[in-house]
């Protein structure tokens, strides 16, 4: 990684972070444990990195590693998305 | 246009897909399609990252993905309502455990120039940092959260603060190392055993109300982690996807922290001001407390117009919550008004309370935020506390010398008649005797919470 790229990078991470502020004030108490596990899931995005990681790596052990993080975010985006649909729709249900 | 190029905007929408799920979140009406949209960027990312072709390896992640959808659908499908925070943490610790496993794999993979990877590596010890403070830290939240026995009482020792200073200072220092002697394994390895005991001795000495906050502190890490590791791969989506995730953990953490008037830095360090004396708990209950029965409360029902409903953990313990929905249709089918008043860190984690309710099928708009219900109490004729001490301790509005003195609670005291139902007069988390159960106008109703309400819903069927 250059500097114009770690640069870039960092004006992305500044501005994203000023629209989570933005948007998540705005999300009511009732819906914060939802939001915890949806969010969480959305931290799962590392299974990307995982996945580039398994692409590049030559070396085996880099292999491996890459493989159980592949697996360890693949669950944390499944069941988080799942978990927090499971949620959601609780709160929809109408009588 | 090239494939990267197409990539890169395949990411862009990826992006602005989970700013519009999250604003989905904004409302229980929209929040479905928000997470939807969460979950196809997601798609859209994965997918996109496969047309990579620096992707070679396809085999292995057909397994990977298939081996971990497995295990998170199961996980997700099977938990129970009141167990999600223990999930929460455990998949927040998977996500900070995945970021670790990728910068330690790209630490090992490396091949670039040296100007450019000081920078890169730079990204790998703070993701590799954040990571393992994240899985282990997650790790022993979610075995505090499932009460596992070596786990039940906060560790705590003197000059513990101390200890992780120093732990924390010498992580930072080996972090040092690390970039001095990138290709020495043994330095990282040594670095991420230093973190990953950092991570442990941060949460032990946390006690069991405090949870709310550090889950959401956890939160927020494991976001960060995802930010750190977009550094390392040099891949935007994920910073973007990662400080989101950072920046919605910062304000539940600090939503949590102002709703028990504690400083972050008191939660963290374990610390409980040590204001003034404790109370005596014989000296405020004795000769005081009145014991209740299911008839007798029943009975207050009948002369009741408005009633309002305080669930603390309690409820989540004895899984009472549809007991407690059976309770309140009966009551609004006698023309009783009825509410639930949900303090901000009831339960164990953020909005714990309106999850168990939700399943139980209580509409939402009857869950009332404190500052919105605390002016009604005045005006209603019964309150039903079930599993709350603490956030309902007129000592935190009262008495300037309490523990648990300017802690935003619910004015329960102000009502006609409290009943508390409780397994016995036993302290809250903070350790301090509630001058409420022993006040002229409440009543005890000592039980098992589900057993309690379950008697109560007979009594007035009956009655």
């Amino acid at each position: 990684m250059d500097v114009s790229t770690l640069i870039t990078g960092l004006t992305i991470f500044a501005l994203a972070v000023f629209v989570g502020f933005e948007i998540i004030t705005k999300i009511p108490p009732t819906l914060h444990t939802p939001l915890m596990s949806g969010s969480n899931a959305i931290s799962g995005i590392t299974v990307v990195g995982a996945l580039i990681a398994i692409g590049s790596g030559s070396d085996s052990l880099a292999t491996v590693f890459a493989f159980i993080a592949l697996v360890m975010a693949t669950i944390n985006v499944v069941g988080g998305f799942l978990v927090t649909n499971r949620m959601l729709e609780m709160f929809r249900r109408k009588k | 246009m090239e494939q990267q190029h197409l990539i890169d905007l395949a990411y862009l929408v990826a992006g602005i897909l989970f700013i519009m799920g999250l604003k989905g979140l904004t409302h229980p009406r929209t929040a479905v399609r928000g997470n939807l949209l969460g979950a196809i960027g997601m798609l859209i990312a994965v997918v996109a990252t496969l047309c990579d072709h620096q992707v070679l390896d396809y085999q292995t992640i057909i397994i990977g993905i298939f081996l971990g959808s497995l295990i998170g659908a199961v996980m997700a499908i099977k938990v129970q309502m009141t167990a999600m925070p223990q999930l929460v943490a455990l998949f927040n610790g998977l996500g900070g455990g995945a970021s670790v496993l990728v910068a330690f794999a790209s630490l090992t993979a490396e091949n670039t120039t040296e100007t450019e990877s000081l920078i890169t590596n730079v990204a790998i010890v703070c993701s590799a940092l954040i990571g393992a403070v994240t899985f282990w830290g997650s790790l022993v939240a979610f075995g505090k959260l499932q009460e596992l026995s070596f786990l039940r009482k906060p560790a705590r020792f003197s000059g513990q603060q101390v200890v992780n200073l120093l732990l924390a200072a010498a992580t930072l220092l080996l972090g040092l190392l690390v970039l001095g002697y990138p290709q020495d394994m043994t330095y990282f390895s040594i670095f991420l055993i230093a973190a990953s005991v950092l991570g442990i001795t941060l949460v032990i000495p946390i006690g069991g109300a405090d949870m709310p906050v550090v889950i959401a502190l956890l939160n927020s890490y494991s976001g960060l982690a995802a930010a750190a590791t977009g550094f390392v791969v040099d891949n935007n989506v994920l910073i973007v996807a990662g400080s989101l995730v950072g920046a919605s953990g910062v304000i539940l953490t600090k939503i949590m922290c102002k709703a028990m008037n504690r400083s972050l830095f008191h939660v963290l360090f374990g610390v409980l001001e040590a204001v003034g004396e404790v109370a005596d708990a014989d000296e405020v209950y004795s000769g005081k407390i009145k014991s209740t029965s299911a008839d007798e409360v029943a009975m207050l029902y009948d002369s009741a117009e408005r009633v309002i409903i305080v669930p603390g953990y309690g409820m989540a313990v004895a899984q009472a919550q549809h007991a407690v929905r059976e309770l309140a249709n009966e009551l609004e089918s006698r023309g009783v008004e009825v509410e639930f008043a949900i303090h901000p860190v009831a339960g164990r984690m953020p909005g714990h309370m309106n999850v168990l309710l939700a399943e139980a099928e209580v509409p939402y708009e009857k869950l009332k935020e404190m500052d919105e219900i605390n002016p009604s109490f005045a005006q209603t004729d019964v309150v039903l506390v079930i599993g709350a001490n603490d956030v309902v301790n007129p000592d935190a509005r009262n008495d300037p010398t309490s523990p648990i003195a300017g802690m935003p609670i619910l004015n329960v005291d102000q009502a006609r008649t409290v009943v508390v139902v409780k397994r016995s007069l036993s302290p809250g988390f903070a350790g301090v005797p509630n001058p409420l159960f022993a006040a002229d106008n409440c009543l005890m109703f000592f039980g098992d919470g589900k057993q309690a309400i379950l008697d109560l819903n007979r009594a007035l069927k009956e009655s």
